[in-house]
């Protein structure tokens, strides 16, 4: 009876979860035996007797090296930040004062703006890339930093601001009444009183948009052009590649190093992650 | 810690009137919502909105990189309509969506299901799935070329050794492996989305009822058709739409898996969009392309929509 139920444990728990795990994460394996593999082991073909695909002899940083040195990576590293920070950073205040003004007050068409903020979220980038690559040019801002942190807000804002909304519907109002009573104004109990309660919602939303700003991939390829601009993705889709060579250490090493910014953030802040990613479904 | 405005008007007379005339007007609630509200619906109505009825004028004339176009009617659109590669871009993206959504959403509950459960590492092993989810997509998909990869494949290899083929599969060689591939490539990259939605789901799920439902005889699928599917049926919707948007509008997984190859096989509605309207600069009928997503993604979101409404009214 007991060995019984243990082979069904295992049939229908242990060995399905073991292959979701490995289909999950052999890709991220790969990505490291790929990166730290020499040249020489790694062009060699697939059935050539002493191939070890699955791991390597001599583990080397040769094309971490390369990368940093020869290539624009820190550069995009760096811009990669600094627009996902700031685009972010746009995004929250945008979706913290819609977000209240939705939850809170009253007043004609809130309704209807709350429906139109929701439709914007639904409203996909490739459907809107080639006008706004011409927008960006007559605004004089192509090949800027600033093309991206004023449009990648556009996707970050209706998230934001219908996951705080939520958030904020769930604080009870005596606690705002109570600091109306002592003289604030609806701005200052705002400000004072419920976007401190609110952290842990703000900090869901803004750990979302900083990984939703750092995967985002489309604007950055249409809008910027040289070599020092560019993001993360879109430096390594069009600088590591030269004419049809493919330099697949390199291109690992920069898959790595390009995902150990968001892994990082994400590995600090993993309940908020998940608050916001089922927060942001139930709407 | 609120006392600011009232007790220093009281002490400071002469200020008290440009202190209240300010605050008065932003006690009025629809003076503070427009000004609370303006900020992101700025930016909205400039990055959203007005390029979107740009895309609809740029798709009914004939404008290039460098030239201002002339109206032309629905001639981009007719164009597109009976271009061989447009039909298999669409019928591509259809094809492509509906898999990808049906892999997703039944792998998606089965680990949710899985991680439902008590085990060891848990936290971490939840942690650790949502990995495909976070890492930047265009990232993760070099690491799936480099393995579909046609003289260096791990995959090949592997198969090759266990003693399964005899030569190598053509993953991204041959049109219809290539779109098979890329849906495998986007099933496990969404396949996390969907499981940890639908386990916060499950674990609103009151487990008396699935006592309940034991005690009066029901095996484990009874109690997941009769019980579980039921009461997700509501986060599985929203999940569900959500992807289908995401998925029908994909273009980054396929621009770096097969860039549309080969032979403009596994074209997406948005990567053929972008080659005629980047790659070659017609910028009309690049929008005309991407303007053909609309219709299917205005029926799903009015879908939505009636749908909130109905869960908002119950």
């Amino acid at each position: 009876m007991v060995i019984e139920r243990k082979w069904k444990k295992w049939v229908y728990f242990y060995i399905p979860l073991t292959m979701f795990i490995v289909f999950t994460l052999f890709p991220f394996y790969w990505m490291t035996v790929t990166a730290i593999r020499p040249d020489a082991e790694l062009y060699r073909s697939w059935r050539a007797p002493n191939a070890t695909p699955f791991w390597t002899l001599e583990p080397t940083l040769e094309h971490f090296q390369g990368l940093l040195a020869t290539t624009a990576f820190p550069q995009w590293l760096w811009n990669t930040m600094l627009i996902a920070i700031v685009s972010t950073i746009i995004s929250l205040i945008c979706g913290m004062f819609a977000g209240y003004a939705l939850a809170r007050l009253k007043f004609r068409g809130s309704e209807f703006l709350g429906t139109a903020i929701f439709v914007t979220y639904l409203v996909p980038q490739t459907l809107l890339f080639i006008p706004l690559a011409d927008i960006i040019r007559g605004m004089q801002l192509g090949n800027t930093p600033w093309a991206l942190m004023l449009t990648y807000p556009t996707i970050l804002i209706p998230f934001c601001t219908w996951l705080l909304m939520g958030y904020f519907k769930t604080i009870p109002k005596e606690l705002e009444e109570c600091a109306r009573i002592d003289g604030a104004t609806r701005f200052g109990a705002m400000v004072r009183i419920i976007f401190p309660v609110a952290v842990p919602g703000i900090l869901s939303a803004g750990i979302f948009a900083f990984t939703l700003s750092w995967n985002e991939f489309i604007y950055a390829l249409v809008f910027l052009s040289s070599v020092e601009q560019k993001t993360v993705p879109v430096g390594v889709v069009s600088e590591l590649i030269r004419g049809d060579i493919f330099f697949w250490g390199q291109l690992m090493a920069g898959a790595l190093l390009g995902s150990v910014p968001v892994a990082l953030v994400y590995s600090f802040f993993v309940e908020y992650y998940v608050a916001g990613l089922t927060g942001s479904v139930k709407g | 810690m609120a006392a600011g405005a009232g007790s220093a008007a009281a002490a400071l007379p002469g200020e008290r009137i440009v202190v209240s005339r300010w605050t008065r007007l932003l006690e009025n609630q629809r003076v503070l919502a427009t000004a609370l509200l303006a900020p992101g619906v700025a930016i909205l109505a400039a990055f959203i909105a007005y390029p979107f009825v740009m895309a609809i004028w740029f798709s009914l004339t004939d404008i290039s990189v460098g030239t201002r176009g002339t109206f032309v009617g629905i001639a981009n659109f007719r164009k597109a309509w009976n271009d061989t590669i447009f039909q298999t871009a669409f019928w591509n993206t259809c094809f492509y969506t509906f898999w990808a959504t049906v892999f997703k959403l039944t792998l998606g509950m089965w680990l949710a299901l899985l991680l439902n459960r008590h085990f060891r590492f848990k936290r971490m092993i939840r942690a650790w799935m949502l990995l495909p989810f976070i890492i930047p997509t265009v990232l993760s998909t070099f690491a799936w070329r480099w393995m579909f990869d046609p003289t260096f494949s791990v995959i090949n290899w592997t198969l090759y050794h266990l003693g399964w083929i005899s030569d190598r599969l053509p993953f991204l060689s041959d049109g219809d492996w290539a779109m098979w591939c890329a849906i495998a490539v986007n099933t496990w990259r969404g396949t996390p989305f969907f499981a940890i939605t639908l386990l916060a789901g499950l674990q609103t799920i009151n487990p008396d009822l699935h006592e309940a439902a034991a005690l009066d005889g029901a095996n484990a699928w009874h109690r997941f058709w009769h019980v579980t599917w039921p009461l997700l049926l509501p986060v599985t919707l929203v999940v569900v739409v959500f992807s289908v948007i995401q998925t029908f509008s994909d273009f980054q997984l396929i621009y770096v898996l097969t860039g549309g190859g080969p032979a403009n096989q596994t074209h997406l509605v948005a990567t053929y969009a972008y080659q005629i309207g980047i790659h070659s600069g017609l910028l009309g009928e690049g929008a005309a392309i991407s303007l053909f997503m609309f219709p299917v993604l205005f029926l799903v979101v009015l879908f939505q929509l009636r749908y909130l409404k109905r869960m908002e009214g119950a």
